[in-house]
């Protein structure tokens, strides 16, 4: 390898590398912003507390995501151009995230299921080639580890509950279910990524997912469901229709008022 | 009878030594009661408190504002949090208080009955109202109940830090652009009245504060407060460069204070007695999140009673 080619190299990678990180974010974004719906509306005190916390962990991770990747780009991008200004199709979330609060038990399947894809994947970042990305997934992993904790609690003690929580819990999983699969199917992109060591091998993962969220639902007295049927499209930028009208709440600042200081 | 009067002046010699009264002491019945009604409605406020606020979150105009919004109404649960609890240690249950609330038994602060229209509502909130709760609650820091002091001395911590953050976000749009500014100066319009509201009616009219004043929970009437309150503030506009929306506000030189013109009263009683502009969607939030909510919190309790047994079941083999 000469010198040349390690330069053009890298800067090939800056503008992927940045796309990457940014797929990376959408995750915790559109979920965090799911969550931070829910502030003030909880079951609880303890719980709307407890949402609050993982809404503002997800976010945290967001920041820390999108400014090392508007590093990365031109100088005039920020954290908030690539969080707000983006057209729909240009967020890379999974379709999983993006689903509604329709109730408790929902908020707590989406959560578990998003949580054991998440720590495992923060697991393999933790080996990246990239310093900030092993970093970042340092410090998320012990977020995310509680955030698991707290979401395969849930999903036990409402499953494990009442007639009427097992029943709607279950509802909650059967209707979830055929999202998660997109979590471990790989998009060119992070083919790409994984290729370099920079970013995960989701192939990798999946059999320890599975065997994660399977072994919780049976802990839960839940029914895996047949995985049969699969639903994906939001690493393509393809959405359910639930995107445009989060999207509406989260630009709608930055769409009306555009281009001042906040 | 004779034991009950040593109690009573054994009480009141505590209160005037300034020695707190903690859950286990004895105390008279209406000390008991009053505090749990000011306990209580100081809780609901938080919590209700958190529902305008709230309103703002999934519209916050950058990543780092919408961050410190979220935490602000996260700390007001903490709020409402540690003040149940106060008010529990004096034998009443969180969800009997919950009813009270939901059946309009209970009283909020009004001020959480206004509609949050901009986001510079989030800054003349932070501002105005966290500014005024200070006024109103930092003297509770040295309240006689024990369990309602020390929550107090927590909340009061961190409303200043929202004062300030408020604040801060005013000062942002007052120095941006003209759009901003006049966003800025639109929302102290609307907050301003309600915010001197806040401290209740005046001396003439406020029934407790007698017996409070005895008991400190309160050191100052509500005028004192609300005088204090303008004399802070209305500097503070004038760095911010907007206009307090009253044609009577002037320095008083002889006082040493403002004067300010007269507070629409029957503004105030319409709100309170339930029909200001957001009662209603107020209750109906708290109530859909503590009604919705009875199947989680009950299969909580089934769950863990489940484990118990089974933990029973296997100490038993
Ligand atoms: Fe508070
Ligand atoms: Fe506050």
């Amino acid at each position: 390898m000469n010198n040349e080619q390690l330069i053009i190299n890298n800067a090939v990678d800056k503008a992927v590398l940045a796309d990457y990180i940014t797929m990376l974010s959408d995750n915790s974004m559109i979920l965090g912003h799911r969550l931070s719906e829910l502030c003030g509306h909880g079951p609880s005190l303890e719980t709307d507390i407890a949402l609050t916390n993982i809404s503002l962990d997800l976010f945290g991770q967001v920041r820390m995501y999108l400014q090392y990747a508007a590093q990365l780009k031109d100088e005039e991008t920020t954290e908030d151009t690539l969080a707000f200004l983006r057209y729909p199709n240009q967020y890379r979330n999974v379709l999983l995230v993006e689903q509604p609060n329709t109730d408790f038990a929902y908020i707590i399947a989406r959560q578990f299921f998003f949580d054991a894809y998440h720590a495992l994947l923060l697991e393999e970042l933790k080996q990246s080639t990239d310093e900030t990305i092993r970093a970042i997934a340092t410090k998320s992993l012990k977020e995310v580890s509680y955030h698991q904790r707290f979401s395969s609690e849930w999903l036990k003690r409402l499953g494990d509950g009442t007639d009427i929580s097992h029943e709607k819990m279950q509802a909650a999983v059967d209707h979830l279910y055929p999202y998660i699969s997109e979590l471990c199917e790989a998009s060119p992109l992070e083919l790409e990524m994984q290729a370099t060591g920079i970013g995960a091998n989701l192939a990798q993962l999946k059999a320890a997912y599975f065997e994660r969220v399977n072994s919780v639902l049976e802990e839960a007295t839940l029914t895996i469901p047949e995985n049969k049927w699969t639903q994906s499209g939001g690493k393509k930028g393809i959405h359910t229709e639930h995107l445009g009208y989060i999207l509406a709440d989260f630009q709608y600042m930055q769409r009306v008022y555009p281009g001042m200081e906040w | 009878m004779q034991n009950i009067a040593a109690l009573e002046q054994e009480f009141e010699s505590k209160i005037e030594r300034g020695i707190s009264i903690e859950p286990k002491d004895w105390m008279p019945e209406k000390y008991r009661k009053t505090h749990i009604r000011q306990i209580s409605q100081h809780a609901h406020s938080e919590i209700v408190g958190m529902l305008p606020e709230g309103n703002w979150i999934t519209r916050a105009p950058s990543l780092r504002r919408k961050v410190a919004l979220l935490a602000k109404v996260q700390d007001e649960a903490g709020h409402g949090l540690y003040l149940y609890s106060a008010a529990e240690t004096l034998g009443i249950s969180r969800d009997e208080l919950f009813e009270q609330l939901h059946s309009g038994k209970a009283k909020y602060s009004s001020i959480f009955n206004y509609p949050t229209l901009s986001w510079a509502d989030m800054g003349a909130i932070g501002w105005l109202v966290d500014g005024a709760a200070i006024i109103n609650q930092v003297m509770l820091t040295r309240t006689s109940y024990g369990p309602y002091a020390r929550a107090m001395v927590r909340i009061c911590k961190e409303e200043s830090f929202h004062q300030r953050q408020g604040y801060e976000i005013m000062l942002t749009l007052s120095k941006g652009t003209p759009e901003q500014k006049q966003m800025a100066q639109d929302s102290l319009n609307r907050w301003w009245w309600p915010s001197l509201m806040m401290f209740g009616p005046t001396d003439a009219e406020s029934t407790h504060t007698a017996q409070s004043m005895k008991w400190k929970i309160k050191l100052k009437t509500n005028d004192e407060l609300r005088q204090q309150f303008v004399d802070i503030t209305v500097p503070q506009a004038e760095i911010l460069g907007l206009t307090i929306p009253d044609p009577d506000l002037k320095w008083n030189e002889e006082r040493e204070q403002y004067d300010f013109g007269a507070i629409d009263w029957e503004e105030f009683w319409q709100v309170v007695k339930g029909h200001g502009p957001c009662n209603k969607e107020r209750i109906a939030a708290r109530k859909n999140a503590f009604e919705g909510g009875a199947w989680v919190r009950e299969a909580a309790i089934a769950h863990a009673e489940k484990k118990a047994a089974r933990t029973e079941l296997k100490k038993a083999v």
